[in-house]
């Protein structure tokens, strides 16, 4: 029996979540004004927690390390948000959404957790119209949708390319009205460095204050992690340039468990890597893959011809082009679920017919949507996306086809929590993308934006009340408890030893070399012996790393080095115990795909006997071996089958 | 399209300790930087250049580096984000210069919008102008379904246009008066378009433009270099949007 009791609710699937609610326990609004709570991070779960949270009459302090809540990195998503509403009548519903994202997390999600999620995406869509997000909509001014990948519906709602800004600033003028109201007390540009645990439960955070170096203390009743995802480990990434693991890693170090942390994703259509100097990559919309085509060269002379720039992509008649997801998977074809389309271009890119000079990307060609549609459609739905990828690469996607190649981008796993969203420590949640409960081994598009908002609007404003409902008679959390000084004092300490160290190497040189690592060993593709030696590699790192590093400029001042420096020692921690968590697994299940476990094929080949379970790592102290748990999953109400997009 | 590769570059840069103090232009060369590289990028490897010399790297502001989250923020050869049109520094890449070529890089320059250090200014205002009146008030749960209020596709499209800000300030830094008005009126107009926002479209356009006035941007002359600077094509004629609620509003005092 598992230490680790997920509070699934008994009942009927579809019954779960009203019994849930039916059953936890309410806070008068009179003790919620007595009730303080913190959410750190300011993403779509973050800014729809604070801000619901207020609403609900809780004193909320809201933590962001950006310069204002509205910049968090939501804000980048491009395509869309699922919602079950239905309204094309291709007979979608609540149980399609969840069956679609069970399957599409190749069976390594909780169906609890899931199914609540589907239940609420409908409520999603209204709230955010009544703040007044502008959605795509058909000329008689109902809502529009678009197709995504992996499902066989139209479910998506979008703002352009923008939905996930149209989606964030909802929220941040939902927050901002809070803040005006005085329930929210907006902390910008402060980091989290440690989460404070007062008789077994959070109690607080300690925090820096990025403009004036200042290490500060702050107390409240619960604590909110909503601090995104860890892609960042891997360098190259879609994730911000400030995206970082660093407040889970510290709940982590503190005793919450960490979930599935291997379950990263990697995108199929970003715009490829072109050199040593690239600081990070761009996503393009998987809702492009709506009206592109993925193809390669047929013949590898042609392949070999477009590497040395020779021809060009339009030298190439269509006879010769290989339009290998249509002829893989002739079901889905171009809209096959991320992880697939990814494994997919790495194996043509592999056997040697990639298409650019460094035979790294594949061609996603519009000009067959601009025949059938004409380029006013094409430029109406993709406008803005086209041209960024003009502006980056310098080459017209109206004339010649884009190039792609895939790319880190979305962490499925994360902080482990419990179907309240409470994490193994009392009054500490996680949620968003910072934990791991709804994506399993791989989240389909459009539902990050949808988890986001159906935790921070509809889910921890009901379950946190059944947690703060005990605590009304706790008094304001004094600062000055021992606790809170010696965990500032914890936080001082390493700031100065990194500070001191004083080596002969910036920052990035160390995240590169960890990034090289963990793309070549723990990436697409990974096998026992390539695990071994990254955990060996990052270690050797990480030792250069705290004996060489040089951080310029001062402890007590705006140090963007220091913060960098912060995060990346985090880095190395969480990449080795990815590292730890795909070698356990020894199966092939949605974006982890171990070359042991593969069909004839070459498909993934997940190992339901061995590995129905969520890995939940305990931390042992430094230098020590996590531990694992298990979180068996049990699944009855669909039957797990070998996914097939066939 | 190529990537070619530009030997030598000068980058005069405004560098300040802290709000307080007092700041300088400082000039470093940097050599071999691809075409291809972003603006940023380049940033990056003269900081680790600086570093290995021990010098201080150029604090700048910097998050998404895709042009969306409005953090970038640096004015380039006279221009915020750069001699580029409809992008953001992020999005600016090395192509756009010459051999040889001196780059002056300067902060937003705005008494609403302090420098905090080097490049980095305290945009708070605009966050300040939004919490006055820049949202709908709806709390969470309890709204109506999504399609019971239809949407003319040209008010949704329009509204769009608008909602597209960034909320980076180059329009204030562009501006001769330090104006915000075209920031204002990007959020006036957005909520003002839809059925949603009109209910308290004139109240919301009193406290905003409030708010604006007491934090010490300038008035409007309508001179457009807003426009013209703006990342995301944000039109003027938001203003006169904006004019409008606003005139209505007093009016209707």
């Amino acid at each position: 029996m598992s230490i680790l009791n997920s509070k699934t609710p008994e009942g009927l699937l579809t019954e779960k979540w009203s019994r849930h609610k039916a059953g936890i326990k309410v806070v008068s609004p009179a003790n919620k004004r007595k009730l303080e709570v913190i959410v750190v991070g300011t993403g779509l779960g973050g800014a729809s927690a604070a801000a619901s949270l207020a609403e609900l009459g809780y004193k909320v302090k809201s933590f962001c390390y950006q310069d204002s809540p509205r910049r968090a990195h939501s804000i980048a998503a491009q395509g869309g948000i699922n919602a079950a509403k239905n309204y094309p009548n291709d007979n979608d519903s609540v149980f399609r959404l969840f069956y679609d994202t069970i399957k599409g997390g190749d069976y390594r999600a909780r169906e609890a957790n899931v199914y609540r999620l589907a239940e609420v995406s409908p409520n999603i869509i209204d709230q955010c119209v009544a703040q007044g997000v502008p959605f795509g909509r058909e000329y008689g001014g109902l809502l529009a949708n678009r197709s995504f990948g992996g499902v066989l519906v139209s479910r998506t709602f979008y703002a352009r390319g923008q939905t996930g800004q149209q989606l964030l600033i909802g929220a941040y003028q939902a927050l901002n009205r809070q803040i005006s109201m005085g329930n929210v007390e907006m902390y910008s540009r402060y980091e989290m460095l440690d989460v404070v645990i007062i008789d077994g439960k959070a109690r607080g955070i300690i925090a820096r204050d990025l403009v004036t170096g200042k290490i500060k203390r702050f107390g409240a009743h619960a604590v909110v992690v909503a601090t995104g995802g860890y892609g960042n480990v891997f360098f190259l990434s879609t994730n911000a340039m400030g995206s970082n693991g660093s407040a889970a890693w510290q709940c982590y170090k503190k005793g919450a468990f960490m979930a599935n942390p291997c379950f990263v994703q990697i995108h199929p259509t970003c715009i490829p890597v072109h050199g040593e100097q690239q600081s990070k990559l761009t996503l393009m919309s998987e809702s492009l893959r709506n009206d592109g085509r993925v193809w390669v060269p047929k013949k590898k002379e042609d392949a070999v011809k477009l590497q040395k720039g020779q021809i060009g992509p339009n030298d190439i008649p269509d006879e010769d082009r290989d339009f290998y997801l249509e002829r893989r998977y002739p079901s889905y074809g171009n809209l096959v679920p991320r992880d697939v389309a990814s494994r997919a271009a790495k194996e043509r890119c592999d056997a040697g017919f990639g298409v650019n000079s460094e035979g790294k990307a594949v061609f996603l060609d519009f000009k067959y949507a601009i025949e059938r549609l004409g380029r006013n459609v094409i430029e109406a739905r993709y406008g803005n996306l086209f041209q960024m990828y003009e502006k980056i690469t310098d080459a017209n996607p109206y004339v010649e086809p884009m190039m792609i190649y895939p790319a880190i981008h979305y962490s499925m796993g994360g902080t482990w929590v419990d179907y309240n969203l409470m994490t193994t420590i009392p009054g500490l949640y996680s949620i968003g993308e910072a934990n791991f409960s709804d994506h399993g081994a791989n989240r389909l598009g459009a539902s990050a934006l949808m988890q986001g908002l159906a935790d921070g609007y509809f889910i921890l404003p009901y379950t946190i009340g059944d947690y703060l409902a005990d605590e009304i008679m706790t008094p304001k959390t004094d600062t000055n408890a021992p606790e809170f000084v010696e965990a500032e004092k914890a936080v001082i300490n390493r700031l100065e030893k990194l500070f001191n160290i004083k080596g002969s190497k910036p920052v990035d040189y160390f995240h590169k070399k960890l990034g090289h690592i963990m793309w070549d060993y723990v990436g697409m593709s990974r096998n026992e012996e390539g695990l071994k030696k990254a955990i060996e590699l990052i270690k050797e790192v990480r030792e250069e790393f705290w004996k060489d590093v040089n951080i310029p400029g001062e402890l007590n001042n705006l140090n963007p080095e220091l913060e960098k420096a912060g995060r990346v020692a985090d880095f190395f921690d969480i990449g080795e115990l990815i590292a730890y968590d795909a070698l356990d697994r020894n199966e092939s299940c949605g974006g982890h795909f171990r070359e042991e476990s593969a069909t004839e094929e070459g498909e993934a080949k997940r190992n339901d006997d061995k590995y129905t379970y969520v890995s939940c790592w305990e931390y042992k102290g430094e230098g020590q071996e996590p531990v694992l748990h298990k979180e068996d999953l049990v699944f009855e109400n669909v039957k797990l089958s070998q996914r097939s997009y066939k | 399209m190529a990537d070619k590769i530009l030997k030598k570059l000068n980058i005069k840069v405004w560098r300040q300790k802290n709000a307080a103090g007092k700041g300088r232009f400082e000039t470093y060369t940097i050599e071999n930087i691809s075409t291809g590289t972003s603006f940023l990028e380049m940033m990056d490897i003269l900081n680790n250049k600086l570093i290995e010399k021990g010098i201080d790297p150029i604090a700048f502001d910097h998050d998404c580096r895709e042009g969306i989250c409005g953090t970038c923020s640096l004015y380039i050869n006279g221009h915020p984000h750069g001699p580029d049109t409809e992008v953001t520094t992020c999005q600016l890449h090395m192509r756009k210069f010459k051999e040889g070529e001196t780059i002056t890089v300067e902060p937003w320059r705005a008494a609403a919008f302090p420098v905090i250090k080097d490049l980095i200014v305290d945009r708070s205002a605009f966050d300040k102008i939004l919490q006055a009146g820049g949202f709908i008030s709806v709390n969470t749960g309890g709204v109506p379904d999504a399609n019971v209020i239809p949407v003319a596709y040209e008010d949704a499209e329009e509204a769009m246009d608008a909602a597209a800000c960034i909320g980076c300030g180059a329009c204030v830094a562009a501006c001769k008066n330090s104006s915000a008005m075209l920031f204002v009126s990007a959020k006036v107009s957005h909520l003002a378009k839809l059925p949603q926002g009109k209910v308290e479209a004139k109240k919301r356009a009193n406290n905003m433009v409030a708010k604006m006035d007491e934090l010490g941007f300038g008035g409007c002359t309508n001179t457009g270099d807003c426009e013209a600077e703006c990342p995301k094509s944000i039109s003027i004629t938001n203003i006169a949007r904006l004019n409008r609620e606003y005139i209505v509003s007093c009016l209707s005092k």
